[in-house]
């Protein structure tokens, strides 16, 4: 069991708020991501969940039990930190094995756990390792072995992958989603990296200036951004939004449309713009197209379109495909 | 340096240097060798006579006393400094109120100078009739402690442990303070309370730096000189006389050169002995 529940929770340091007002629901066995520009203030969420710094004001459950000034010892969960934090002189044994040490757990049953975790992980053949001489990321699933090892109510995980190379990235990303298929822990993970974000989660929490902004399955995000600042953080390339009289034009402030939404034809369209940049990635092209009176697009083709820098193309939005905010940039 | 060009000119370089230290160190030790084999006191012309000067030296009645209180000397004050230190270290890591001023009057009692530290010691607190550990000793009802007479070697560790103990609390400060928070936040979540914490976490952190701390204490507290001589001159008997005090005495007292010289060069061979023990035991701590 682990579902977490947040209410009301504030938070300040001296003077300043960093998290005025929040509050959220975790079920158990879910898959949650906390997404959100630097300084937003997801760190400083799972920091209060995990107990690593008091509320000032509200309360965190845990199954149903109020937390809120438990030591983070008594949650019962297991955080994975950014910069790993091993016990640089204990060997892999020592560091996966720690937790259990801690409980006065008898011999035999750590000895089994410890192998249990590495063989989950793939570190039989390093348990007797330091952590120097492991690379980035068997470190990271040290890491996740002292975290499995003890059976958390919940993993938090503290942008985990931000220390390793893009190929490592992907692999990682794939073993904590195999890995959570197998647990069926609920896990917290944050990240600012939306494209973690949508493969991982189970539901998105996007946070902006300490607040939430929507909390929703990937696909709801994408579909339905509550506003444009989930409409333009979701989704890669971002959204174009146009504001002004084309916008009113849709009886909207500002409208969005995303590049993959755009249908671009050699002429005609709903709008005509002149290709300023475009990169050919194999699969897709982007093309950045120059707009007169609404200003740069972007545009997602087909890998093998023939448009180049200078030539004059047609854009159109897809049907239904695009979004209108109000002048607070909220759906409408 | 990557080539043999830049490694040429290094050399060239750094060699006036090495030059100057090499000599530095090695003519005032051969000197010393030199009068060890020498008969050679204040009143007469040198002359060679082999090992005689070092048989002389261990027949001393008192050279296994001596060489003992050495041994006692460093490892009283090594044992007060590593453990004081340590715990003032964790305490001045605390965030308390004026933490500055706290920190500076801690490491205070390094810039004393010894002759003066031991003096304070001897005439302001230990003194058996003015002494502040009298008085105290007086006002709960008990008989004052004649210090250098009833404990002398005890006396001398203290007041030597008091002006090492700034060093040690300094260095296993800085060492306590590059511990990385991430270490000590996953520790408290994996249920380390505060003494797993420090016996897990904190003390195999600072383990190269106790080692650090031990091998520049050992060397410079096998010369003790100072303190001993302000105090209680070696005494009672040969109670407080260490290595380098006996020297001292021989060569003051007996004018006799050629035996002080055997006497440094038997300090210098125990100095390395202590070392290449020490960097045996605690060496492995040093590399990365």
């Amino acid at each position: 069991m682990g579902s977490i529940t947040l209410e009301h929770v504030n938070k300040s340091f001296g003077g300043v708020e960093v998290i005025p007002d929040i509050s959220l629901e975790i079920a158990d066995g879910e898959f949650i991501v906390f997404v959100g520009p630097s300084g937003c203030g997801k760190s400083t969420l799972l920091r209060l969940i995990a107990g690593l710094e008091d509320v000032t004001s509200g309360r965190i459950l845990i199954d149903g039990e109020d937390v809120s000034r438990a030591a983070p010892a008594q949650r019962k969960l297991s955080m994975v930190f950014q910069s790993y934090a091993l016990y640089p002189h204990m060997s892999v044994r020592g560091n996966i094995a720690f937790p259990l040490k801690m409980e006065k757990a008898p011999r035999e049953k750590i000895d089994q756990a410890v192998n249990n975790a590495a063989a989950i992980l793939n570190l039989t053949d390093y348990l007797d390792r330091k952590p120097r001489q492991l690379s980035g990321g068997q470190r990271q699933r040290v890491a996740i072995g002292r975290a499995i090892v003890r059976q958390p109510k919940a993993f938090l995980f503290d942008e985990p992958l931000s220390n390793l190379d893009a190929a490592l990235r992907v692999a990682m990303r794939l073993e904590i989603s195999e890995l959570h298929n197998k647990l069926k822990t609920t896990m917290v993970y944050v990240t600012h990296d939306q494209v973690e974000a949508m493969t991982m989660a189970d539901k998105i929490v996007v946070l902006n200036a300490g607040r939430v902004e929507q909390f929703g399955s990937p696909l709801e995000l994408y579909q339905r951004p509550a506003n444009t600042f989930v409409a333009g953080f979701i989704g890669s390339p971002r959204m174009n939004f146009i504001d002004g009289a084309e916008a009113a034009r849709h009886g909207a402030h500002t409208i969005g449309v995303r590049p993959e939404h755009l249908v671009v034809t050699p002429e005609g369209g709903d709008w005509s713009g002149v290709v300023k940049v475009s990169e050919h990635l194999g699969s897709d092209t982007f093309l950045h197209v120059d707009v007169d009176g609404i200003g740069a697009l972007t545009a997602r083709a087909p890998g093998d379109v023939p448009f180049r820098h200078g030539e004059t193309v047609g854009l159109s939005p897809m049907n239904g495909r695009l979004y209108r905010f109000d002048a607070q940039g909220l759906a409408l | 340096m990557a080539t043999a060009q830049t490694r040429m000119a290094a050399r060239f370089m750094m060699a006036p240097s090495v030059i100057a230290l090499l000599i530095w160190m090695i003519v005032p030790l051969s000197m010393t060798i030199w009068f060890s084999f020498q008969w050679y006191t204040a009143f007469r012309a040198p002359e060679f006579t082999g090992f005689d000067n070092y048989a002389y030296f261990f027949a001393n009645p008192n050279i296994w006393t001596v060489f003992l209180n050495t041994l006692i000397l460093v490892g009283g004050v090594l044992a007060i400094t590593l453990v004081g230190g340590t715990l003032l270290a964790l305490l001045l890591d605390q965030p308390i109120f004026g933490q500055g001023l706290v920190r500076l009057l801690v490491i205070a009692p390094f810039f004393v100078m010894p002759t003066v530290s031991a003096l304070v010691w001897k005439n302001m607190l230990m003194h058996p009739v003015n002494g502040l550990f009298a008085w105290i000793a007086k006002v709960l009802g008990f008989s004052p402690v004649d210090w250098f007479a009833q404990v002398p070697l005890f006396s001398v560790i203290i007041i030597v442990a008091w002006q090492w103990l700034p060093f040690a609390t300094l260095i296993l400060l800085t060492a306590l303070q590059s511990l990385d928070e991430e270490q000590r936040e996953a520790a408290g979540m994996d249920g380390a309370g505060p003494i797993a914490l420090f016996f897990y976490i904190i003390l195999p952190h600072m383990s190269r730096a106790l080692t650090v701390v031990m091998l520049i204490q050992t060397i410079f507290l096998l010369s003790v000189f100072a303190e001993i001589f302000v105090t209680t001159n070696g005494g009672p008997g040969v109670a407080t006389t260490n290595l380098p005090f006996l020297i001292y005495l021989q060569a003051q007292f007996q004018y006799d050169f050629g035996l002080a010289s055997a006497g440094g060069i038997v300090a210098v061979i125990l100095a390395n002995i202590v070392a290449i023990f020490l960097l045996r035991v605690v060496g492995k701590n040093l590399e990365a």
